[in-house]
């Protein structure tokens, strides 16, 4: 599939922008201290939401009738990309509300706490829609996996949690953060590997033999491609990344992504201020940009049925 | 909306492709192409046309496989491909704008081309390909059974089929309902043991494709028969080849 760079940027920076909305949240939630500061809880879901529109008006890139987006919002009994569009919006109100009022209101009160869930459900359920958008296209084989739902929602945690601890640089809860943004990187990449092993060993969706129906006869093979130039089924869904480069890519994603991460972070979790300051900014820097690489490959390593008729593996 | 229709369509309308009798003269891609680019989902634009690198948008396309069997000739298989019209048509339930959707009274799947948002994400989950979105216009493109000619009150009865229908020379086209076990196509269907494609797949499309017929026995693994001799040994012809020879 072809990996788009509009939808990479929509799908990491709105992904690192929920996880850092719903780990807010879940702190302003639980009352935790940073979780009712004014100052972290503001900037934090600013960042979060500027983050989310970000990835938002990336999105729109990807369509080639932008003026149109608004329809996107009418079919949600049905579309998953429709869900998650209508929640995307829908999560900026109850993140909107906690962000203005925190100042105003006491923190334990009714309002607030209420915001804080529903900002955070909000959030969890928007990228696991996002996630269902390609988990549920039998048509590719890498997506229809049931781990693919579990890795964007630990992925945005994932990208959120580094963001979490640079925001937490000048407090006492900092040092925590890191670790347990340390922890969910390292769970993420666990699973991400899990997820590659999957991929590697899962039998295609059809074979050319199905796709003909000749499989009756004997073996198949393409004799003569329908086009001699390019076409819309070729650019969009034949793109394919070479074994041998998928598997170095590989390695430079886990390289960045886990161990400079999560090494990052531990350093940072020396202790508040500047120290702490001077790690976490590279460590969520690293873990956005990993996490491109590893949704770049999330497109170029996956495979659609329709390659088959083109003599291609699916 | 883009649910798809709740009750099974009254009707099923849909094409029957004869892989046995298609030669692959590509006459339904043209004439499909030449229809489509004035009717209903016109313009079906190309770029660069006449250029280096043509690409364009087509709502049928003619492959061509080759089929090794165990024992016996490998043999060459036509193999036109448009959209099959599925009764679990992922197409439509992905489409978040509501363009895409599936007739309740014949099953023809079609884009509204006004809402289209060129997402693109109904070429994605469609399998087979049958989707293309239009370089000019930036709207997804499908075949839509010719709906502006199976109805087209001002065309003659004979012409109210899909152009690729009207145009085949080897007649490997077949249009009708696919729900009436009675009609022509349904009973070629069970007669010749019409298949579905990637049937793994579970989308339940409603165009049926005909497998080639088993090739005459007798024909493999047969050496030709031998022709007279060249240099024959005595009587006339050997005093004709020596004649000739010198």
């Amino acid at each position: 599939m072809h990996p788009a760079l509009s939808v990479i940027a929509f799908t990491n920076l709105s992904g690192a922008g929920y996880g850092l909305l719903f780990l807010l949240s879940l702190g302003s939630l639980l009352q935790f201290s940073w979780g009712q500061d004014r100052l972290v809880l503001g900037i934090g879901i600013a960042l979060a939401l500027g983050l989310i529109a970000l990835g938002l008006l990336a999105s729109t890139q990807h369509l080639r009738r932008p003026e149109r987006a608004w329809r996107a919002f009418s079919q949600w009994r049905s579309s998953w990309l429709s869900r998650e569009g209508v929640l995307a919006v829908f999560t900026f109100l109850p993140a909107g509300l906690l962000f203005l009022t925190r100042p105003l209101l006491d923190s334990a009160g009714w309002f607030p706490l209420a915001c804080a869930l529903l900002a955070a459900v909000g959030a969890a359920a928007t990228v696991f829609a996002t996630a269902m958008i390609y988990a549920s296209l039998k048509t590719v084989r890498q997506w229809y996996q049931p781990k693919v739902p579990l890795l964007y929602l630990l992925m945005g945690l994932a990208t959120g949690g580094p963001f979490l601890a640079l925001l937490l640089s000048f407090k006492v809860g900092g040092s925590g953060a890191s670790y347990v943004a340390a922890g969910l990187v390292a769970l993420t990449w666990l699973v991400k590997r899990g997820y590659w092993h999957d991929i590697d060993r899962a039998s295609p969706a059809a074979t050319l033999e199905s796709a003909t129906g000749l499989g009756r006869i004997g073996k198949v093979r393409l004799l003569e491609p329908p086009h001699t130039g390019e076409n819309y089924l070729l650019t969009e869904m034949g793109y394919r990344v070479a074994r041998r480069h998928a598997a170095k890519l590989r390695l430079i994603a886990q390289g960045l992504g886990l161990a400079a991460v999560v090494m990052l972070l531990i350093a940072a979790s020396i202790g508040p201020g500047w120290g702490h300051f001077i790690f976490a900014l590279p460590a969520a820097s690293a873990a956005l940009a990993a996490a491109a690489a590893e949704r770049w490959l999330f497109f170029a390593e996956a495979t659609h049925s329709v390659s088959l008729y083109y003599g291609k593996a699916a | 909306m883009t649910s798809l229709p709740r009750y099974p369509s009254e009707k099923k309308l849909g094409l029957v492709i004869d892989l046995d009798t298609c030669v692959g003269c590509q006459a339904c891609v043209v004439n499909c192409k030449e229809w489509n680019t004035g009717g209903y989902p016109a313009p079906l634009s190309d770029i660069d046309a006449y250029g280096a690198a043509p690409q364009g948008a087509w709502l049928n396309r003619v492959h061509a496989f080759e089929v090794e069997p165990k024992d016996g000739n490998p043999q060459i298989v036509h193999f036109p491909k448009s959209c099959l019209h599925c009764e679990d048509a992922a197409c439509v339930t992905v489409c978040p704008t509501g363009a895409s959707y599936k007739r309740q009274a014949d099953g023809i799947v079609l884009v509204d081309e006004d809402r289209c948002m060129g997402c693109g994400l109904c070429a994605w989950a469609c399998p087979y390909g049958a989707r293309e979105m239009d370089p000019g216009v930036g709207v997804m493109k499908k075949c839509t059974l010719c709906i502006d000619r199976i109805y087209n009150e001002a065309l003659s009865e004979e012409e109210r089929q899909p152009a690729c229908v009207r145009t085949c020379p080897t007649r490997a086209r077949h249009f009708g309902d696919l729900a009436d076990p009675d009609s022509d196509i349904s009973k070629l269907v069970a007669a010749r043991g019409g298949m579905d494609l990637m049937p793994e797949m579970g989308y339940r499309p409603t165009n049926k494709y005909l497998p080639p017929r088993a090739r005459r026995e007798g024909r493999t693994g047969e050496a030709p028969r031998a022709l007279e001799p060249a240099n024959p040994e005595g009587g006339f012809l050997a005093w004709l080849d020596r004649l000739l020879s010198d």
